[in-house]
Formats: structure tokens, C-alpha cells, sequence
């Protein structure tokens, strides 16, 4: 960041005082001033054209009206019907709560785990490490499709039970948030003095679970923050693993099924899916300012 | 003869005045040393020579050509960054060699020239090793070295040393100045260590706020400076509260006793001043040989610390009482034969008043205001 | 954690060593992710009988379906990495060092988070009503230029139009990994080949893209991995008319596509070491950028 802004700064300031006395030296650039607004526009367009087309097909769908029973276009109908929908707010429930469940484990897991190896087991490091970074090398439709075989025949019959599916969804997704979580709170441990603190707790007479509970975890609550906001905008949207263990219920293929269904509807629902990730990334973006090297990405499904 | 010439040179950045006023002649070959606090401008000015920053009025000048606007690849001014800058992705040789790689020389020039520069800095055998495999004395050398391969008519070097260990900076600062004698390169040498600018240059720039305040030998700067910074700023120097008794005998009182000084003063007697003095300058009776002349100033003070610095002996002396005491360092030259009065013990300090450099509040000196400097050594 | 003794105040009896502390964290690992690895892998060397082989791998070859799938997922990864970085080493260059107002590279910044994470069905989606049959670039391109992008032969389930989607997620996600090694071009190396003579194109040529080619190469290996996984917006686009590695593992998952579950395994084994590869490739790439970018 810094670099740039203060070249861009610098430029700015002799172009404003040299003008009068010297024209100034042309900074020379293999791209022009103008060959980077083009690429930018181009970029914009890439990225807002399907968004506003996704708008534009949701409002597309006609509305009768009670009174003089014509058909009006465009209609905020597909937003009606799918907000009237019970499937829409069941999915959006059962994803929600698989995310909040999947953030604590994780949490539960990454944290005390990171704190310990930076405290007492430094030599673990590279284990724990190259085990947060499996889920960028195993893809979804891997991941499950080990679990779904290892979990639907004895002596682990998981599958077939009325909530073992829903476990084995949380404990994927639990991997799945290992890369970004473990990085999140591990910077977030980096940057404070994870020793004096637990030292000065200790001498505080605190245990453990205090510690972790009273003193780290409050600590890390940005990290701790912007790993579960990404956890969540992960979860909500995801469809591979969701729909080979448990089928419709989630959000990701609720959404699915939806496109293959409907017309309208999945685009308002594909819409209110982008702003969730949207309002996810947005959190993390404000929690993320002034600390660098967050994991933003989970990569793509 | 005049080689790098900077005339009535200035600089804005928006409001901000980083240079104002700047006149400078360099001889072909001459050390020149910019000495100052940080922000002072030194910086700003030397980028100015290389071409990186465009003075907002004034004119440079190099070997009698006008380089005001000339950029800075075109100019042929070598310059050492602080932080190196030496191109990760390059080895050493690479690195030494770009300069002459840029202006298409013939492959086997580079190669020879680059092994000459190798031996010149002491690094022979590092030609293909990658910058951040040598420690960071080895890498500012070789930033020395490509700074130089370009033959430049003017070598800049920005604080170069700053980023190093104290024995380092030392060693590395010889062979700079050896380099350069050797080559007899005009260099200008940025820093804000007193002690590097004393020792390397053959004139020292010193710098305040953007402007000169004074520009001489290592000799005149430190033995005469001009003004109550150049003071202040050059040496370990001893501000102490007096008042003026008569300004036309030099007389003063300091800490209730009297003085002489033999530099000239205005001011009406009761003024408040200080008098300016270098610890080494002053002597105490007894301890060692007296080296005292008979018409040197005499003032009953009580020894309050003494701490060894080494090959000096530095004590912390007070003279008078009340509010018209003051606090004053005497430097001694360490020797095992010295008599070392214990603290809260009386003694005798003296001085010749040609020592004493009298500033007043209203001497027109920027930059410092010596009572204020004055009161806070108390 | 509670089962290790609180520090300092109570005397400890017995000290369990310290690494028992971690061992929930490798406990959940294995049951969640090496032990299903693991039966994909058993799995890839075992006949249906349960007897060692080597022939599911040697089937993977001689596939032609298997072969096809691999060959499309590798196009499609190929390309997409290879425009994706272009364009997004382009667009981070153009916000960084391109002489836009500042604000545009916080704007782009989060924009890329959002993007390269919004991938999936409703990506598919977006881009259905943007270019399919009666999507709105359709049909503007119908209404103002006269031009029938069906009859043009492209068709956005197609792999062109896969192509097109996954740029979607492929650009920003190189914008993201690659401004911060932008941002790490200092201007003292600018200023020093300046200094030393050299022009801009020069310092370009010479110093600032070979800093920035581990970055650039290691991303790039990045985003084919990142297309290469992707299964969902794949599957919501075309639905499995399209043979791709990830989607034809989705089939078998289903049901067994392939005849052989045990070559199934083999294939999935195939996308992992192709995944493995291209980390691999990226960490060490990223490695030697830092090691620069720091000295
Ligand atoms: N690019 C710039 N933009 C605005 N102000 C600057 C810039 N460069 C230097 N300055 C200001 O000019 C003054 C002199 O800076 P500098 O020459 O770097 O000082 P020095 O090298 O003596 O420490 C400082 O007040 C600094 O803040
Ligand atoms: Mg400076």
C-alpha cells in the first residue's frame, strides 16, 4: 500500500507545484493513464454486467393486478413469491445454522490448536500448517466424495442416520474453513504477545480454559471475526458438498434446484445470494483494514 | 574548479518548504558532507541533483552543464540509496553490471569492469551471489560498486550507512572515503551523524529547516561555528545560563561568578545569554596537569558524576547555587594516573574565554533558541 | 484443554507433554479429511475384489471418457488462469501504478474479495441471464447491433462460455494475490535503474517484471488449481452435458458412471495430484517472491 500511495502522492504534488516554473518530466509508463481507465471500465463491466442482468431477469417476472387484472411489467413478483416461499427460509435457516455450528468447531478446534503450537509445540508447526492447507489441495467434490464412502457403509454408518448427515456436512465444512481460519487467528496471534499475556494471567493465577477464554479469545476477536464472516459466506453459498450429503435442504442447492424450476425466481434469489457474500465481505473488508495478509479467498466451487 | 554547482536552489512540496536558498560550489573531487536533524532537507536536495525530484526554482549545474531538468537517466550521477535498493533478482554482478548492460556495452566490458569493482570493494568472489545472501555492510558495498560502474561524473550516497551496526558503519565509512580518494570522484554524502560528516568530508554543509547555516572545513565547523545550531548540533556542547555584566570587557556572571569572554557580545548588563563551551575545552584543577593559562577563566564548582566514556572521563560538574546554578560537562582525557574526585566534592574549573561563544536570546539564530537549550541542560 | 493441568498455581502432579494439547485439532482432521482421503486412495489401487492393482490408473488413460473429462478440465483451467492473470495483473497494475484516483483500488480490492469468493450456482446463474438464450447481453446485442449470438455459434453451456464464467471468479482472485507484490515494488529500485541509466521500459523489462514473474507464474498456477476444483457452477451451467473431471467424480458420487467404482477412486486421485502439483508449484513460486520482496 504504502509504496503506491506515496509514489501517487508524490506525483500529484510535483505536477501541482512545477507546473508553474518547469513542465514537468512525464513519468514514463508502458501503460497510459488512459490504458488503465480502459482496463478498469472493462473490469467494472466484467463484474457488474451479470449482476445488473441477474436484476434485470428477476424483474422480468409479470405481476397480475387484483383490480384491473393486467399484467404488469416489470414486478417485484419474483421477490414476493420467493420470500413466500417456506423452502427459501427453511434453506436459508438449515444453512445459517450449519454455518454458526461449523464456525464454532472450527473455532473451538483453530484456536486453542494455534495458540498452543505458538506457545508450547513450535516444532508442530509445519504439520498443523500443511493440514490447514490440505482443503486447497482437495477439492469439494473430492472431500466429500471420500466421506460419503467411508461414512456410508459400517462400521462408520453415518449416512444413513437421521442427523449423521448433518454432522458430516458441519465436519466438511469445518475443513473446508481450516485455510482461512487457522491463518486469520494466527495472524491475529502474531500480533500480539501471546507469551506475556498467558504469563501474565498465569501469574494472575488463572487456568487454562480462563486463559483461553479471558484473555486470548477476546484478543483475536477481528481474527476471530473475519474468519467466521468468510466461514459463513462459504457455507451459505456452497452446493457441492451440501447436495451429495444432504441433499435440497441447504441453500446452495435449494438455489439449484430452484434454476432448474423456475424462471424468475432464481435470479432474485441468485441476487440475495450475492448479497450475502457481499455484506460478508464487506464485514471482513472493515474488520480487515490496517492488518495485511488476511485470507480473503476460499476458492472456488 | 567548480564541478557541481547548486544556485539559489528551492523546493516546495505543496506548502511545505523542504529546501529554500540552497548555494553550493563543489570542486572536481571534493567530499562534500550535507550534515542535519532529519527532515532538514538533504534528502530532498540530493534528489535534486540526481534528477528524481524537479527543484521548483534555482538551477544545478554539473561539469558546467545545466541539469535543472534533466532526467535522472540521462544525467550519469551515481547515487547509494539507505536501503540499498540492489535488485533482488539479480546477483551481485548483475546488479554491478546493470548500468552498463542499459547503455548496450559490449558483454565482455561488463564482465571486466565488473571485476574490477568487485576487487575494489573487497568482495572479489560474491559476483554470483543474490543480494539477500550477503550481510547488509556487503550489500551497501555493492550498491557502491554499481553506483560506480557507471563512471559518474558525481557520486550521491543518502545516509548510506545508517541501516548498519556501529563497527561496520565505522569500517565501511574508511573505505568509502578511500574509494573516493582513489577514484577522486565529486561526492556529496547525506547524514545525520556529526561524527561520520567530521571525519569524511573536506567541507561540511550543515542544514537546518531547509536552509544553510553554515558551510566550511570539519575544522572551521567544529571550532567556529557561526551559529548557535552549528553549535549546538556539531560537538557535545555546554549551554549555560549567565548574565551579562558588561558587554564591552566580555564580562559575565555565570552561577554568580565572573567571567570573560574573548568572542564579542551585545546586550545590556542583567541580560540573560548563554554561554556556549565544548567540555573539552574546560579543565579541572587538580585532577590532572594544569594546563591553565593565567588569564584563563577560574569558577568554583562541585563535582556531581563522574562517568568513563572510554578514553574520556566525563564529569558533571555544577557551578553556583539557587536559580543562577548551572550544569556543566568537563571532558577529560582518560589516564590511569588521574586523581578522580569522588561526587559532592569542591573543584575548580577552567577555561580560556576564548572559548566561550556568548548567544543571546534575540541573536538572530534560527533553529535553536539557546536559552531554551540553556535551561534545559539544567 | 482441560485435561492439562492450570499453570503456576497448583502444584502438577503429573505433566502431560505438551503436544497432547494439539491432538483434538489432528484427531478431527483425520476423521474428516485424511481418513476419506485415504479410502479414495486405498480404494485407487484395489480391484472391486479388494486385491492390489495398478490397472485403475493405467484405465485412466485409456478412458476415452475419462480422457475427455481431463482434457476439457484442463483446457478450461488453462485458459482461464492464463487470461485471468493477464487481466488481473493488468487491472491490479492499472489501480496501483496506473495513475487512477486512489480510491479506485479499495473500490477493485473489495470488489475481487466478493467476486473471487462468489462463485457456484448462483454465478452460473447470473451468467445465464446475462448470455444464455434470452439473457440481457443476448438480446442487446439482438437489439442495437442486429447480431444473433446463437447463430454466431456460441452458446454460453458451452466450453467457451464455462470459460467465460469462471474468468468470473479467476481475475480477481489475481488481483488480490498479485497487488500486494505490486505494492511491494519499492521506488528505490525504480529510482536506482533510473539512476544507473536505464529508461522505463527498461526498468520493466529488467527488474520490476522478472520481481514480480514468481508472482505472477505462481499465481497463474493458482487460479488453474482454483478452476480446476470447481464443480458446482460447472454442473449448474451445463449439467453434466459437458465432461469435466470435477462434475464426471459428481456423477459417479451419484451413481456409479463409470462401471468401476474403484476407477473412480483413481480419478479422483488424478485431480488431487494435479491439485497437489499446482500448490506445490504456487507455494514454492511465493517462497522465493517473499525472500525478494523482504531482502
Ligand atoms: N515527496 C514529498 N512530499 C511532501 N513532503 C516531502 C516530500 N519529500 C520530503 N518532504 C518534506 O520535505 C522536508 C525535507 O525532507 P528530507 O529532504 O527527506 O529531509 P532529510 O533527508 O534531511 O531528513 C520534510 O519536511 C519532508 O516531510
Ligand atoms: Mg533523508
Amino acid at each position: 500500500m504504502s509504496t503506491g500511495t506515496t509514489d501517487r502522492l508524490g506525483m500529484a504534488l510535483n505536477v501541482a507545484t512545477v507546473a508553474a516554473s518547469e513542465p514537468e518530466r512525464r513519468r514514463r509508463r508502458p501503460l497510459s493513464t488512459a490504458g488503465a481507465w480502459l482496463i478498469f471500465i472493462i473490469g467494472f463491466l466484467y463484474f457488474f454486467v451479470p449482476l445488473f442482468a441477474t436484476f434485470e431477469f428477476s424483474l422480468r417476472a409479470a405481476k397480475r393486478d387484483p383490480v384491473t387484472d393486467e399484467l404488469i411489467k416489470p414486478s417485484l413478483a419474483a421477490y414476493e413469491n420467493t420470500f413466500a416461499d417456506p423452502a427459501f427460509w427453511s434453506s436459508l435457516a438449515y444453512s445459517f445454522t450449519v454455518g454458526l455450528i461449523t464456525i464454532a468447531v472450527s473455532l473451538l478446534l483453530i484456536v486453542p490448536t494455534a495458540y498452543w503450537v505458538r506457545l508450547r509445540v513450535p516444532r508442530l508447526r509445519p504439520a498443523v500448517e500443511f493440514v490447514t492447507l490440505m482443503p486447497f489441495v482437495i477439492p469439494p467434490v473430492i472431500l466429500v466424495f471420500g466421506i460419503i464412502r467411508i461414512y456410508s457403509g459400517p462400521p462408520l454408518a453415518l449416512t444413513n442416520t437421521p442427523n449423521g448427515s448433518d454432522i458430516l456436512l458441519v465436519g466438511a465444512y469445518v475443513v473446508l474453513s481450516f485455510p482461512y481460519m487457522y491463518r486469520a487467528v494466527d495472524t491475529g496471534l502474531a500480533a500480539m504477545d501471546v507469551r506475556s499475556l498467558t504469563e501474565a494471567a498465569q501469574s494472575m493465577g488463572a487456568g487454562w480454559p480462563r486463559i483461553i477464554w479471558q484473555v486470548i479469545f477476546p484478543n483475536l476477536r477481528a481474527a476471530i471475526l473475519s474468519g467466521a464472516f468468510l466461514t459463513l459466506a462459504i457455507v451459505i453459498g456452497e452446493y457441492t458438498i451440501a447436495t451429495f450429503l444432504v441433499g435440497t435442504k441447504p441453500f446452495g442447492p435449494y438455489l439449484s434446484l430452484l434454476g432448474q424450476n423456475k424462471a424468475y425466481e432464481p435470479a432474485a434469489v441468485s441476487l440475495i445470494s450475492f448479497g450475502i457474500t457481499w455484506a460478508a465481505m464487506g464485514m471482513l473488508a472493515l474488520l480487515g483494514r490496517g492488518t495485511r495478509g488476511r485470507v480473503q479467498v476460499a476458492g472456488a466451487r | 574548479m567548480t564541478f557541481l554547482e547548486l544556485k539559489h536552489v528551492r523546493k516546495d512540496f505543496g506548502a511545505v518548504v523542504a529546501v529554500q536558498d540552497f548555494d553550493l560550489d563543489a570542486e572536481t573531487g571534493e567530499f562534500v558532507s550535507f550534515l542535519g536533524p532529519s527532515g532538514c532537507g538533504k534528502t530532498t536536495t540530493l534528489r535534486m541533483i540526481a534528477g528524481f525530484e524537479t527543484p521548483t526554482a534555482g538551477a544545478i549545474h554539473i561539469d558546467g552543464r545545466d541539469v535543472t531538468t534533466m532526467p535522472p537517466n540521462k544525467r550519469n550521477v551515481g547515487m547509494v540509496f539507505q536501503s540499498y535498493a540492489l535488485f533482488p533478482n539479480m546477483t551481485v554482478a548483475e546488479n554491478i553490471g546493470f548500468g552498463l548492460k542499459v547503455r548496450h556495452r559490449p558483454g565482455g566490458e561488463i564482465k571486466r569492469r565488473v571485476g574490477e569493482l568487485l576487487d575494489l570493494i573487497h568482495l572479489p568472489d560474491r559476483g554470483d551471489r543474490y543480494p539477500y545472501q550477503l550481510s547488509g555492510g556487503q550489500q551497501q558495498r555493492v550498491a557502491l560498486a554499481r553506483a560506480l560502474a557507471i563512471e559518474p561524473s558525481v557520486l550521491l550516497l543518502d545516509e548510506p550507512l545508517s541501516a548498519l551496526d556501529a563497527k561496520i558503519r565505522v569500517a565501511l565509512r574508511h573505505e568509502i572515503r578511500q574509494i573516493q580518494r582513489q577514484l577522486g570522484i565529486t561526492t556529496v554524502y547525506v547524514t545525520h551523524d556529526q561524527e561520520e560528516a567530521l571525519e569524511l568530508s573536506d567541507r561540511i554543509v550543515v542544514m537546518s529547516e531547509g536552509r544553510i547555516e553554515q558551510v566550511g572545513s570539519p575544522f572551521e565547523i567544529y571550532n567556529f561555528p557561526k551559529t548557535g545550531f552549528v553549535a549546538s548540533f556539531v560537538g557535545t556542547l555546554n549551554a549555560i545560563p549567565a548574565r551579562i555584566e558588561d558587554a564591552a570587557s566580555g564580562q559575565l556572571l555565570l552561577g554568580g561568578q565572573h567571567i570573560r569572554s574573548a568572542s564579542p557580545f551585545e546586550g545590556a548588563r542583567g541580560d540573560a545569554v548563554a554561554v556556549a563551551l565544548r567540555p573539552e575545552m574546560i579543565s579541572l584543577e587538580g585532577i590532572e596537569a594544569s594546563t591553565a593559562d593565567s588569564g584563563d577563566n577560574r569558577v568554583r564548582a562541585t563535582i556531581e558524576e563522574v562517568s568513563f566514556l572510554g578514553a574520556v572521563v566525563r564529569f558533571k560538574v555544577r557551578v553556583g547555587e539557587g536559580d543562577e546554578s548551572a550544569r556543566i560537562d568537563v571532558d577529560t582525557f582518560n589516564n590511569p594516573n588521574l586523581a578522580v574526585p569522588s561526587t559532592g566534592s569542591p573543584a575548580t574549573i577552567t577555561f580560556p574565554p576564548d572559548a566561550c561563544l556568548v548567544l543571546g536570546r534575540d541573536t538572530g539564530i534560527r533553529g535553536v533558541d539557546a536559552l531554551a537549550a540553556a535551561e534545559a541542560m539544567l | 484443554m482441560t485435561t492439562l493441568e492450570a499453570p503456576g498455581t497448583r502444584p502438577a502432579p503429573r505433566r502431560l507433554p505438551a503436544w497432547v494439547g494439539v491432538i483434538p485439532f489432528f484427531l478431527f482432521a483425520i476423521a474428516f479429511l485424511f481418513l476419506p482421503i485415504a479410502f479414495l486412495v486405498i480404494g485407487s489401487f484395489q480391484t472391486i475384489q479388494g486385491e492390489f492393482t495398478l490397472q485403475n490408473y493405467a484405465s485412466l488413460t485409456d478412458n476415452s471418457y475419462i480422457q475427455t473429462a481431463y482434457v476439457n478440465s484442463i483446457q478450461i483451467s488453462a485458459i482461464t488462469a492464463i487470461l485471468g492473470g493477464l487481466f488481473g495483473f493488468l487491472l491490479a497494475y492499472a489501480v496501483i501504478l496506473g495513475g487512477l484516483p486512489g480510491f479506485l483500488r479499495d473500490a477493485l480490492m473489495t470488489f475481487s474479495g466478493v467476486a473471487s469468493n462468489f462463485a457456484g450456482v448462483p454465478l452460473a446463474l447470473a451468467f445465464v441471464f446475462t448470455l444464455g438464450n434470452v439473457g440481457l447481453v443476448t438480446m442487446w446485442l439482438e437489439d442495437i447491433f442486429g447480431f444473433q449470438l446463437q447463430e454466431s455459434g456460441f452458446t454460453i453451456y458451452s466450453i467457451a462460455g464455462l470459460a467465460i464464467v469462471y474468468m468470473y471468479f479467476q481475475f480477481p482472485l489475481m488481483v488480490l494475490i498479485i497487488a500486494p507484490a505490486i505494492d511491494g515494488l519499492r521506488r528505490d529500485w525504480r529510482e536506482a535503474a533510473e539512476n544507473m541509466g536505464a529508461s522505463g521500459f527498461q526498468y520493466w523489462r529488467y527488474v520490476a517484471l522478472p520481481i514480480l514473474m514468481p508472482s505472477i507464474l505462481g499465481t497463474t498456477i493458482l487460479l488453474f488449481g482454483n478452476a480446476f476444483g470447481a464443480q458446482a457452477t460447472a454442473f449448474q451451467l451445463t449439467g453434466g452435458t459437458i465432461p469435466i473431471a470435477p462434475v464426471v467424480i459428481g456423477a459417479q458420487i451419484r451413481g456409479d458412471v463409470l462401471r468401476d467404482p474403484n476407477l473412480g477412486y483413481a480419478m479422483a486421485m488424478g485431480m488431487v495430484a494435479i491439485m497437489g502439483v499446482s500448490i506445490t508449484i504456487y507455494t514454492v513460486l511465493q517462497r522465493r517472491s517473499e525472500r525478494w520482496l523482504r531482502s
